[in-house]
């Protein structure tokens, strides 16, 4: 950290600093970003710089624990017990990349408790992603390839983003995604390569989730309403849709090795732009998801209220126990039980 | 049975022992996506897959881990009844747990310190399951001394478990443990973890009148059926592939 970042720690983002002090943090706020450091939770920052991080920080934690569910309805069933292992890792990584990020958005002062409450009351949202179902084991391994692609796409540039606890979290997250992503390529390697009816079921998911996948880099950039300001202030690195030929180019050649097609028919390699160009997104289907009408919209939130609902006397009960015995002050143990009611 | 694998493995107690934690490993994974906090999304995962991960090594001591699990009925499985038990609530999956766990990391830790063939797998398995435990008896802790709602919701769940004990000191055909000694080790420790849960110790039975032998040898409870339904009904849909 320079010099920039000196000034910018003289006064934490709680005060009220006068009209002259403002326009001096902001020139030093705007400096910092330019010199490309980053912005740490004591430094001041605008509000709007703040507020564009918790909605986006919100929006990626819930995603993770949302996105555990379409994939934890496989690991019942899943068909061999090193898959399930693997299954139930890459669940369990969903939850920890949700701690990661959750705790990355109380560093701008919003409790986990505020953020789940938005959720569940639909202030806020997951990616539409997982509103899709998973109808076979072979959704598992397309989930991983495309879903967890897309996501390792988008996040990447996330690891420069300006503010400096969710760069850092997304380093994290980012080195188990390319993780999960192979083992969604593999699995469907061995589908692909299997018996005639395990190809099928391959090609079916691919065939699923292919669009849904493309969707997941937003709406084309001339109608994405943040992404503007967010690139400036180097939230965001990429448009909506260089990203999403970025995952087009690297999908079509893997696609090819899995011995699977891509549910496109305009799909073909143009020489001169060096890209793979593709066919037209049906956004009325994605604005759809979005709004609610998507096919596990209600599921998926169902589920999470209900298991938080039926949590809550656990909750509680950790809560009093921490009071009586460590004088409400948490902190009961490396599994880290601490509440949402100890931290408010 | 009297067969013995390839290493002079004595397979009944491979089975007993890799059936016990592909059961209770299946059972919590059943949690993911439902659990009270984050921290138990995790917790609860992570206790599951070093249970799958003792259940490969141990079945795999057995035969073909994958032919074990997905390719018996439920009369051929050896696992403990409490195991197979519902998650229910979360005090019930603590209680199970808490009797699990502790039986488990004392017998491992006895295995552990002897030369039998299971000794290397215990040694290692007793530090993960040492975790298992002591996270069982925090939560039992916390619920049995938490709220009124919390006390009475583990009260009733180590009741209603309590049936489910006894079997657990049944000596396994080559296992060499001082079964015993291990009962009066378990029911020390249990119950004073309940004490300071506040918590009275369950005064009924420690076994079912019509199960004697149990889930040792392949009488299992109702919901049994329907977990393996369930967990095997994928790899019976495709026989002879590989995946």
């Amino acid at each position: 950290m320079a010099t920039a970042a000196a000034q910018r720690t003289t006064r934490t983002a709680d005060s009220a600093p006068d009209t002259v002090d403002t326009a001096a943090y902001q020139h030093a706020f705007d400096a910092a970003v330019a010199a490309d450091e980053r912005i740490e939770p004591r430094d001041w920052m605008p509000d709007a710089y703040r507020a564009t991080l918790v909605r986006q920080i919100a929006q990626h934690a819930h995603s993770e624990i949302i996105g555990m569910q379409p994939e934890a309805n496989w690991i019942t069933r899943a068909p061999s017990l090193r898959r399930k292992a693997i299954l139930m890792a890459k669940v369990q990584d969903e939850a920890g990349h949700g701690l990661y990020l959750y705790s990355a958005a109380e560093t701008l002062g919003t409790s986990r408790d505020e953020l789940l409450d938005k959720l569940h009351s639909g202030r806020q949202k997951y990616s539409s992603i997982f509103n899709y179902p998973t109808l076979t084991w072979a959704d598992v391994g397309a989930i991983g390839w495309l879903v967890d692609g897309a996501a390792i796409t988008n996040q990447v540039p996330l690891c420069r983003c300006s503010y400096g606890p969710y760069a850092r979290a997304m380093v994290r997250v980012c080195k188990e995604e390319s993780f999960h992503q192979r083992q969604g390529y593999e699995l469907l390697l061995a589908l692909s390569k299997g018996t005639p009816q395990q190809h099928a079921m391959a090609q079916d998911a691919v065939d699923r989730w292919w669009w849904p996948s493309l969707m997941m880099f937003g709406p084309p950039d001339d109608e994405s309403q943040h992404s503007a300001q967010s690139m400036e202030w180097k939230i965001k690195r990429h448009s909506n849709d260089e990203l999403r030929q970025r995952f087009v180019d690297i999908c079509v050649p893997q696609a090819e090795s899995l011995g699977l097609t891509l549910p496109d028919p305009d799909l073909r390699w143009n020489e001169e732009s060096g890209h793979h160009e593709f066919g037209p997104i049906d956004w009325t289907e994605f604005w759809d998801v979005l709004k609610g009408n998507g096919p596990c919209n209600e599921q998926r939130i169902t589920q999470r209220r209900r298991a938080h609902a039926e949590g809550a006397w656990v909750r509680e009960a950790a809560a009093a126990y921490a009071a009586k015995h460590t004088g409400g002050t948490g902190g009961t143990g490396e599994a880290g039980h601490e509440t949402g009611a100890q931290r408010a | 049975m009297t067969a013995t694998g390839p290493a002079t493995v004595p397979v009944t107690a491979a089975l007993a022992l890799g059936d016990d934690a592909l059961v209770l490993s299946h059972r919590l994974g059943e949690w993911a996506g439902h659990a009270p906090v984050l921290e138990e999304e995790v917790a609860l995962a992570n206790i599951a897959l070093d249970l799958l991960g003792q259940a490969r090594i141990l079945l795999s001591l057995a035969g073909d881990e994958d032919e074990l699990a997905y390719l018996r009925e439920e009369r051929a499985f050896r696992n403990l009844q409490l195991v197979e038990q519902p998650n229910g609530d979360f005090a019930h999956t603590i209680a199970r747990q808490l009797y699990f766990s502790t039986y488990q990391q004392l017998l491992y830790a006895e295995l552990a310190a002897g030369d039998g063939p299971f000794a290397p797998l215990a040694a290692k398995a007793v530090k993960e399951v040492l975790y298992h435990r002591d996270h069982a008896e925090q939560w039992t802790l916390r619920l049995g001394d938490g709220t009124e709602t919390s006390h009475e919701r583990m009260r009733s769940a180590c009741e209603a478990l309590w049936k489910f004990t006894g079997e657990m000191f049944q000596p396994v055909e080559g296992l060499e443990a001082d079964w015993a000694r291990l009962e009066a080790h378990w029911q020390e420790s249990v119950t004073d973890v309940l004490d300071r849960a506040t918590i009275p110790l369950p005064e009924g039975p420690r076994t079912g009148a019509w199960s004697a032998g149990a889930g040792r040898q392949g009488l299992h409870t109702e919901p049994f059926g329907r977990m393996l339904a369930e967990m095997q009904h994928l790899h019976r849909s495709h026989p002879g592939a590989s995946w």
